[in-house]
């Protein structure tokens, strides 16, 4: 593993360095102007380059909103998305997004579908190349030639990982990526996840329901939450996670914090 | 012992059972054939017994006959291979035409408010209602016709494609996009191999449509084809021929489909 990781950081002199995100008093509504749905209001936040910020949060809360705002898929209504400095307008080359599902192109191979992610001005070669390395650190490079439906989920949701990374962004996106795996599965993915910050180090979003990921993953965590007079989600706190990573999953220090989240999220930790 | 945490992975990939399959196709074609042959039979029968004259249904002979008389004198060939010209043509710039306005349409609500109307009015208008026009303007020659097949072939592709575009997963789209895949890549890339199989069900009913207006176009103003065979053995008096163009007719557009539907199963195996 180790010599795939000082591989990547050498071959790919292009790869831009982890950005910097802030998101500044960004709100939301859906719906009509008669009918109106506040989702997010007034979140400012600001996460350094390099950092993992977990966005913790009952389901319905806006996580994905706000995420998908950072990605230029959605545009607020208010405030904005700034990242390096530059407001996002659309969809930004510096970001790259993994959701849910896999959303892989069924009818391509694995390896075509990461070399969807690669940015437009790379060469053939050079993009042929990167899809290789990407396929072999998320432990795919023997299933290049397999389609989605022919590999697991985890698998499939690997690729997706992928074809995020062959974007070389700046900023990853993560949309509970690991949500609809099984929990032994989701545990792999966590340590795959830590294994690709630390060889490619970006600034990472993780949308998450699960506490312990967040613990796991983050070095802060946002939770998401209404609070105060007005309607809809807005940061109902900001937590740094003590600790290097990998981190010890039954710590105590870990598990106070766990007891406060769950307690924030209004779930009693029995 | 141990279950692999990716069981689909430890297979490798589901190996069709060609063998089988191929089989069940081969049995399917046979039973297939059976009707065709009791009818052939039954025709045979009923004109053996006198139940019709010879000039309401001529034996299946006399039909062969007929066929082998015109292949002789080498008419045969020219009329099929000009009928099956047309058709290819008109068949070809029918779905190209059908695929761009289909994809147009399907992509920009704002095309589809604007031309949606007004193609959905052309398409009402009967086939037959075209050809004095398309005389007037093109004149009696292969254009005309062909344009006409080319109005047949075009309705069915359009239709297809530009509903199955509305309906492709969004999910899908979205990751596209968020790819940076924007405008006609992204409908080469996500969108066209999408709708591949209803591009194929469209195809297949355009080309059925192709054969039915080929008639409507040389029944008037033609003097090849096998609609001008049609309509000049009407003139003529010779039943034996119209059957021949009929049955002709029959085993032609069947052929192309079951090409076409070859080509789909090798599509839909690639795409779906």
């Amino acid at each position: 593993m180790t010599a795939v990781l000082a591989s990547s950081t050498t071959t790919d002199p292009r790869r831009r360095p982890p950005l910097e995100v802030s998101f500044s008093r960004l709100g939301r509504s859906f719906g009509t102007s008669s009918d109106r749905r506040v989702v997010l209001r007034d979140v400012t936040v600001h996460i350094r380059p390099g950092e993992v910020l977990a966005i913790l949060g009952t389901s319905g809360c806006g996580k994905s909103t706000l995420l998908r705002a950072a990605a230029g898929l959605d545009t607020p209504d208010a405030g904005s998305v700034l990242i390096d400095g530059t407001e996002v307008r659309g969809i930004d080359e510096r970001c790259a997004v993994a959701f849910q599902e896999p959303r892989l192109l069924p009818w391509h191979t694995l390896q075509a579908n990461v070399a969807i992610g690669l940015p437009k001005s790379s060469s053939a070669s050079a993009g042929k190349a990167k899809v290789a390395e990407l396929l072999k650190l998320v432990g795919l490079d023997r299933f290049a030639k397999h389609r989605p439906r022919e590999v697991s989920g985890g698998m499939a949701q690997r690729a997706s990982l992928a074809r995020a990374l062959a974007r070389t962004p700046g900023v990853l996106l993560l949309d509970e990526p690991f949500g609809a795996l099984d929990a032994l599965t989701r545990l792999k993915m966590q340590d795959l996840l830590l294994e690709i910050h630390t060889a490619q180090p970006t600034t990472v979003l993780l949308v998450t329901h699960d506490v312990d990921e967040a613990l796991q993953l983050a070095d802060r965590i946002l939770v998401l939450g209404s609070s105060g007079d007005g309607p809809g989600s807005t940061v109902k706190d900001l937590i740094p996670v003590p600790g290097g990573r990998p981190r010890d999953r039954s710590s105590r220090e870990l598990a106070e914090l766990r007891r406060n989240l769950l307690a924030l999220l209004g779930v009693a930790a029995h | 012992m141990t279950a692999p945490t990716t069981p689909a992975a430890a297979a490798p990939p589901r190996s069709r059972n060609r063998g089988s399959g191929s089989a069940r196709r081969v049995r399917g074609a046979l039973l297939g054939l059976i009707v065709p042959a009791l009818l052939l039979g039954a025709w045979q029968l009923s004109s053996a017994t006198g139940t019709f004259t010879a000039v309401q249904l001529p034996p299946p002979g006399a039909v062969a006959a007929a066929g082998a008389e015109l292949l002789e004198r080498g008419e045969l060939g020219v009329h099929l291979g000009i009928s099956t010209q047309r058709v290819l043509l008109g068949f070809a710039a029918g779905a190209a035409l059908g695929l761009t306005a289909g994809a147009v349409l399907g992509l920009s609500r704002t095309a589809d408010a604007l031309l949606g109307p007004t193609i959905g009015a052309v398409r009402a208008v009967p086939s037959l209602a075209w050809v004095p026009l398309l005389i007037l303007w093109i004149g009696i020659n292969e254009d005309s016709k062909v344009t006409l097949i080319l109005i047949g072939a075009f309705f069915p592709v359009f239709t297809t494609v530009s509903l199955a575009l509305r309906h492709v997963d969004r999910n899908l789209v979205e990751a596209g996009r968020a790819f940076g895949l924007t405008g006609f890549r992204l409908l080469t890339t996500v969108q066209l191999p999408a709708i591949i199989p209803a591009v194929f069900s469209g195809l297949r009913l355009a080309l059925a449509q192709s054969w039915l207006f080929l008639v409507a176009s040389e029944l008037i103003a033609a003097s090849m084809g096998l609609g001008w065979l049609l309509s000049d053995s009407q003139n003529n008096g010779r039943v034996d021929r119209i059957f021949l163009a009929i049955v002709l007719l029959a085993v032609l557009g069947k052929t192309t489909d079951a090409l076409l539907g070859l080509a789909q199963r090798w599509a839909v195996q690639r795409w779906a």
